[in-house]
């Protein structure tokens, strides 16, 4: 078995095979994450660039101690400090990265489709670390390895979305990713951030947050940009936090153990209050933990494809 | 020198019958069955239809400022080779052209290296800022046949409600581009499912609906004609419907491609669908057919705008709007319209050549004796399939690469000079 494409560039792309054959191999990926000797050798002379155009810390650092772990080299690029600065095209900057005998870049983009067209450019395997308001297909997945680690099967789970979904490429992917491994997914969203037509991404959009999450086996919440505020889409987090965050008492409709998930960077009170993401049903760290496993798994994939 | 064109089918608006033309001193002389005259040069056009030189009421030459697009010659070439012989380019030139040295340098240099007729299009407002007025009349003095700001609305509706009046003095045509931007809100695909699965962000149809409707009440409210640009949705097209039934002189046009593809071909993030407005859904398409059929929408323009390949081959959200019309827009409109039954060849005639010209005040479109000798052979009965690399425009942004139609144009005349004639 392995991973069909060159590049990962969406949830949208895999097959549910392939999505099982990536939460399979970060199980075992998960062990050297947790093991005092962090350091396999599947990726050994193997060059990782990270090409981030857009701030990130988690997502970044994951990548690169996934990368570290296994042995390869790793480097960080981003648009402040390069080329890209002095207004050089995407393309551009990906084929000079490319021809530098670079195997992997994971790239992360303000615009969506960009991972797509650096693609089609590049030699070296390209994984999309989130493009516009696209996709995070890597974020999906290492939620989905996450409910599988806490909950067995994805399929028949019913997983509640809540936040600004119309902004979330977290959102998309695992929109995607879920509903193609059988679990049912369920929207709440003020409706100045509900995008049009994500019904037929195959989800469900509830009139409450009580709806999204009643009996619910995992409920999300997504991060909500303040400066949305600007463009009219909320009026203030006061009234967001009231209306549309999550809180003990709104989620209480959820399976008694059910898990409280979110991507991070957590605006804590706003759109989730500290009392659930610092509960004991919060898996927020772990998510942030099999990041790494998960990120590992697909490198390995990635770069084992032609040697398989 | 003279011109006889043989056993050619004649298409004007209203008439299609076999004819021979009689040219002379770039005029048409004659016009009979079986002339016997002799002259300079005999064409056979046996088997093939001749129409009146197409009109396009809007197009981007690119001339001055962005020569590395299009310039005139590359661009009149262009014209030539899709058949029309009379094009109304756009000011959104570098300068802009809101002043008569911008339009009587474009008059000039189309004279000198133009290859077809070129009418300029006046902006609006001075460097199409939507605030104060142009030099309409001192425009109009140096050759332009209308005036508009197209690629940005007039949001000020009192701007545009004085443009309106002060042009009509003049009898200019104010040309408006519905866009409200802050509905649009640096959207770059049309709202709905696609946009939402690309994780694009999407125009409302409504940008152009609420603009498309003050147009209509500004039009009302002063009695005098406006013309509304590129029309792409349904709500736009019931309303400009119900204006006119209610006798508000507005005229309309759409563009090939709001009549041949939809939001899908955004899809895997082709920016050569990237324009605006953007492409819509199936039930505008439909709506846009029904429009042209029943005559709510008077002219199919090209709206083409060439870009550069290095300013497309970039992220979606980063590339410019626009593609390249002129070589494919009678081939798409023949093949889409007359081929399917929805419009007769006349009617397409008349939407391309005849009410273009009457929009723009220009005594074009038609196939009479004393007028100028703008004439095109059209092939309509061989397919063949649209290759891009063959485009005379500088620049292939174009999304109809490798699609099969009908409606070849062979041979262009413009005054009884051949402007294209197609080498097999």
């Amino acid at each position: 078995m392995k991973l069909h494409a060159k590049d990962v560039l969406g949830m949208e792309q895999l097959d549910c095979e392939e999505i099982n054959l990536i939460l399979d191999t970060a199980k075992d990926m998960k062990k050297v994450v947790v093991s005092n000797m962090k350091r396999i050798n599947y990726l050994q002379g193997k060059t990782v660039i990270t090409l981030f155009y857009e701030n990130s810390t988690r997502t970044r650092v994951s990548f690169e101690l996934a990368a570290k772990y296994m042995g390869a080299q790793a480097v960080n690029v981003t648009a402040s400090g390069s080329s890209v600065a002095k207004g050089e095209t995407l393309i551009d900057t990906g084929r000079t990265l490319d021809v530098m005998g670079t195997d992997i870049i994971i790239i992360r983009h303000g615009m969506s489709g960009a991972p797509h067209l650096l693609a089609k450019h590049t030699k070296a395997s390209v994984i999309n670390a989130g493009d516009g308001m696209h996709e995070h297909p890597t974020q999906a997945l290492l939620d989905m390895y996450t409910m599988r680690e806490k909950l067995g099967d994805i399929r028949g789970l019913k997983v509640a979305i809540i936040g600004d979904i119309a902004h979330s490429r977290v959102a998309r992917s695992n929109i995607i990713g879920l509903t193609k491994m059988g679990a049912k997914v369920h929207l709440f969203a003020p409706h100045t951030l509900l995008p049009i037509g994500v019904e037929k991404m195959g989800c469900t959009i509830c009139p409450t947050i009580e709806d999204a999450v009643r009996d619910a086996d995992v409920v999300m919440g997504l991060r909500v940009q303040l400066e949305r505020m600007k463009k009219a889409l909320f009026p203030s987090t006061d009234e967001y936090s009231r209306f549309f965050g999550l809180n003990p008492e709104n989620v209480k409709g959820a399976k008694k153990d059910a898990l409280w998930m979110h991507p991070g960077p957590v605006n804590r009170g706003v759109e989730m209050t500290s009392m659930l993401i610092d509960g004991e049903q919060s898996v927020i760290d772990t998510q942030v933990t099999n990041g790494v496993a998960v990120r590992m798994a697909l490198m390995y994939l990635l770069t084992g494809r032609e040697e398989q | 020198m003279s011109i006889l064109i043989k056993n050619g089918t004649v298409v004007t608006k209203d008439r299609t019958q076999k004819l021979d033309i009689l040219i002379d001193n770039g005029k048409i002389e004659k016009l009979a069955e079986h002339l016997t005259d002799s002259a300079d040069e005999i064409i056979d056009a046996a088997g093939l239809m001749v129409l009146p030189g197409l009109v396009d009421a809007h197009c981007h030459l690119r001339d001055p400022g962005q020569e590395y697009k299009e310039d005139i010659k590359s661009g009149t070439m262009s014209a030539a080779r899709g058949g029309f012989t009379s094009v109304a380019c756009m000011p959104n030139t570098k300068p802009v052209m809101d002043n008569k040295a911008i339009v009587s340098y474009v008059m000039d240099k189309a004279k000198r290296e133009g290859v077809v007729n070129v009418y300029p299009i006046g902006a609006i407002t001075k460097g199409q800022e939507g605030v104060e007025l142009s030099e309409m009349g001192l425009m109009k003095e140096a050759g332009i046949v209308a005036v508009s700001d197209d690629g940005r609305p007039v949001m000020n509706a009192s701007v545009m409600k004085k443009a309106i009046i002060y042009a009509n003095y003049f009898g200019l045509r104010v040309i408006s581009h519905c866009e409200d931007i802050e509905l649009a809100d640096g959207g770059s695909m049309n709202e709905g499912e696609t946009a939402t699965r690309l994780g694009l962000r999407g125009i409302p149809t409504a940008a152009e609906d609420v603009m498309v409707a003050r147009e209509i009440i500004l039009s009302e409210y002063t009695g005098i004609p406006v013309h509304i640009a590129h029309v792409s949705t349904k709500t736009s097209v019931e309303n400009i419907r119900q204006a006119k039934r209610r006798g508000v002189k507005l005229t309309a046009e759409t563009c090939p491609h709001y009549f041949t593809l939809t939001e899908t071909a955004c899809e895997d993030y082709d920016t050569n669908t990237k324009m605006n407005p953007p492409l819509r859904t199936e039930s505008d398409v439909e709506a846009i057919k029904e429009g042209l059929r029943d005559g709510t929408l008077d002219i199919i323009a090209t709206d083409h705008a060439p870009h550069h390949w290095d300013e497309k081959n970039v992220e979606f959200d980063s590339a410019p709007n626009g593609i390249v019309g002129f070589e494919t827009a009678f081939p798409l409109a023949y093949t889409y319209l007359v081929e399917t039954g929805i419009i007769s060849l006349n009617q397409l005639v008349e939407k391309m050549s005849a009410a273009p010209a009457q929009m723009l005040g220009i005594p074009k479109g038609d196939i009479t004796c004393g007028m100028d000798a703008d004439l095109i052979l059209v092939d309509i009965e061989h397919d063949y399939v649209i290759d891009t690399s063959s485009f005379l425009s500088k620049s292939k942004n174009s999304p109809f690469g490798g699609i099969k139609v009908k409606g070849r144009v062979l041979r262009t005349l413009v005054s009884g000079k051949t402007a294209y004639e197609e080498k097999e």
